[in-house]
């Protein structure tokens, strides 16, 4: 009680007291958490510069639905759609590229955007908000809607846990084994798709890749198990999610910066630490082949 | 053994006429091949001869562009593929790799009955305590071992392996032959394919010899032969008699350095 006390008297708990902030802090937490999670798998398959495209080729479908008049969700929502499902048919091509072909695709519907705000800038979201992510933007319908895609994306990583697993680690076998890699990738690209969508008016088109790396990247400093670091990750991209709103309040800058700025923080402390660990305990030899190897039946 | 053979026959898995190809580019050429229960064959064959190709036309990832590729009924396949198939670094455990291959189950967690297999299985292939091992942690041989235990985990009747002794030690080249052995012995039928004429294929009782297409099947000594090999892989090759074992010599970098020449010379 005398924590809470001191609190107050500090005026620590002033934003608290809005409920745009109590909101923003909600959403904060469950953006950071559900970007965590997903961002194992982000990682895990080199997909960070998709994630990255996929942001901004939603900025411009979100801008085209202001333009035509249609809600963002519905708009930004079937762009991000159509542009998940042509990025993952891309990288399965090898013909032109994948990098190279991403880059034309999302990079173009990322202009598309910047263009028509130019001409509307009265229309829809704001540009800053929708690029930096603001706590401004955050309505209780947000709260809503970011809650409802944690929890469809969780579950469903729960449920399709062993084939994003496997597909993830060793498609080739995956495949052999009867999971349908195709299907597994397209399920992982729509869960992408509906999450970068969800936060993007908290965490900014540019710094929402961000999100998605850095709290993968620093479980995967803490562990060597796989699914440590799905709990570790998007139990790190929460904390980072709330601290870092709640720091945007007082620094006065976007929430995505603050948040994205937290999650750095983490990255570096934890890599001082394990390197330092590292050079205290080098790492293990290989272990010696067991004596006497088991031949008979067992 | 589970299944009931393609179309009676008794067969695991036939290849008719099969021709396999990536986009219009042939790699594999009408090919007959039947694998009957019990069976250990080896395929051989040079470099970008179709071996993988075989084995993925077999498994049912890659489909026939003409001909026939027919799995018996119910017959499961377990696949070993190459090592360096996939990233080592990659954060799993020994254990979470071998049950990569667990069917039905749809939690994220392994059953107690699971795990207890996991272990018999890690037990059997040597490597005991080392279920909770991140895979990086581990020598190549034991590496190939994850795998061979992800790929026995259900029981196949039919093991497939894509050089299974590639990179690996001498040591570790014998132990892997035992185990296939072993695993063969209970009743498994097992497939692989391999460059090591010598260390490997000469060991097994029925090989294969493959360039684009099969060139010869039979025992050992009967396909390990000049004509043959030198089909295979385009390179005069002599086979000697070492113990009872065919032993392949390359004639073309025999004495090439000079000092073979210089001690026949001498």
């Amino acid at each position: 009680m005398n924590l809470v006390a001191a609190l107050v008297a500090a005026d620590l708990l002033e934003p608290f007291r809005y409920g745009f902030v109590r909101n923003g802090m909600v959403v904060a937490v469950l953006a950071g958490g559900l970007c965590g999670l997903l961002g194992v798998y982000v990682t895990l398959r080199s997909m960070s510069y998709i994630g990255h495209g996929l942001s901004h080729a939603i900025f411009g479908g979100a801008a085209l639905g202001a333009v035509a008049g249609v809600s963002y969700f519905v708009a930004a929502g079937a762009w991000g759609l159509v542009s998940a499902l042509a990025i993952g048919r891309v990288t399965r091509r090898r013909a032109i590229g994948a990098d190279a072909a991403i880059g034309v695709v999302t990079t173009a519907s990322f202009a598309l955007g910047i263009a028509l705000k130019n001409r509307l800038p009265q229309s829809g979201k704001s540009t800053e908000a929708l690029l930096f992510g603001s706590i401004l933007g955050v309505s209780p319908a947000d709260v809503l809607i970011v809650a409802g895609t944690c929890a469809l994306v969780g579950a469903t990583v729960f449920l399709r846990y062993r084939a994003l697993l496997f597909t993830t680690f060793d498609p080739e076998v995956a495949h052999a084994s009867g999971i349908s890699t195709g299907r597994a990738d397209t399920l992982l690209m729509v869960l992408l798709a509906a999450a970068i969508l969800a936060c993007m008016n908290v965490l900014g088109v540019t710094l929402i890749a961000a999100t998605l790396v850095i709290p993968a990247v620093v479980a995967r400093l803490l562990t060597s198990s796989f699914s440590t670091m799905l709990w570790l990750s998007t139990l790190i991209g929460a904390a980072a999610g709330g601290i870092g709103m709640y720091a945007s309040y007082f620094a006065d800058v976007s929430s995505g910066a603050t948040i994205v700025l937290v999650g750095t923080a983490a990255f570096l402390v934890t890599y001082a630490a394990t390197a330092q660990r590292e050079r205290r305990q080098p790492r293990a030899a290989p272990l010696p082949q067991p004596p006497g190897l088991t031949l008979s039946k067992p | 053994m589970t299944g009931t053979g393609v179309e009676g026959g008794g067969a695991l898995v036939r290849l008719e006429r099969a021709t396999f190809a990536y986009g219009r580019s042939p790699v594999v050429v009408d090919v007959d091949l039947t694998l009957q229960p019990g069976q250990l064959v080896g395929v051989v064959g040079p470099s970008g001869s179709g071996k993988t190709t075989l084995l993925k036309g077999i498994l049912g990832t890659v489909r026939p562009v003409a001909g026939s590729a027919t799995r018996g009924t119910g017959v499961r396949i377990g696949y070993v593929p190459q090592v360096d198939s996939v990233s080592w670094s990659f954060p799993v455990t020994v254990e979470q790799v071998v049950l990569m291959a667990r069917q039905g189950r749809r939690l994220p967690w392994a059953s107690a009955g699971e795990r207890r297999d996991v272990a018999a299985l890690l037990e059997r292939l040597g490597m005991v305590g080392l279920g909770r091992r991140h895979i990086r942690d581990l020598s190549g041989g034991q590496q190939q071992r994850v795998f061979l235990a992800r790929a026995l985990l259900d029981s196949p009747p039919l093991l497939l392996l894509d050089e299974p002794t590639s990179g690996v030690d001498i040591r570790t080249r014998h132990e892997i032959l035992h185990l296939l052995a072993e695993v063969h012995g209970d009743g498994t039928t097992v497939l692989l394919t391999t460059h090591d004429l010598n260390g490997m294929a000469a060991h097994l009782p029925d090989l294969i010899c493959l360039n684009r297409t099969i060139l010869a099947r039979g025992r050992p000594h009967d396909v390990l032969v000049p004509p043959v090999l030198e089909r295979t892989f385009g390179a005069p090759l002599e086979v000697l008699d070492h113990m009872g074992l065919p032993l392949v010599v390359d004639r073309s970098t025999r004495g090439a350095l000079g000092w073979g020449r210089d001690r026949g010379s001498a």
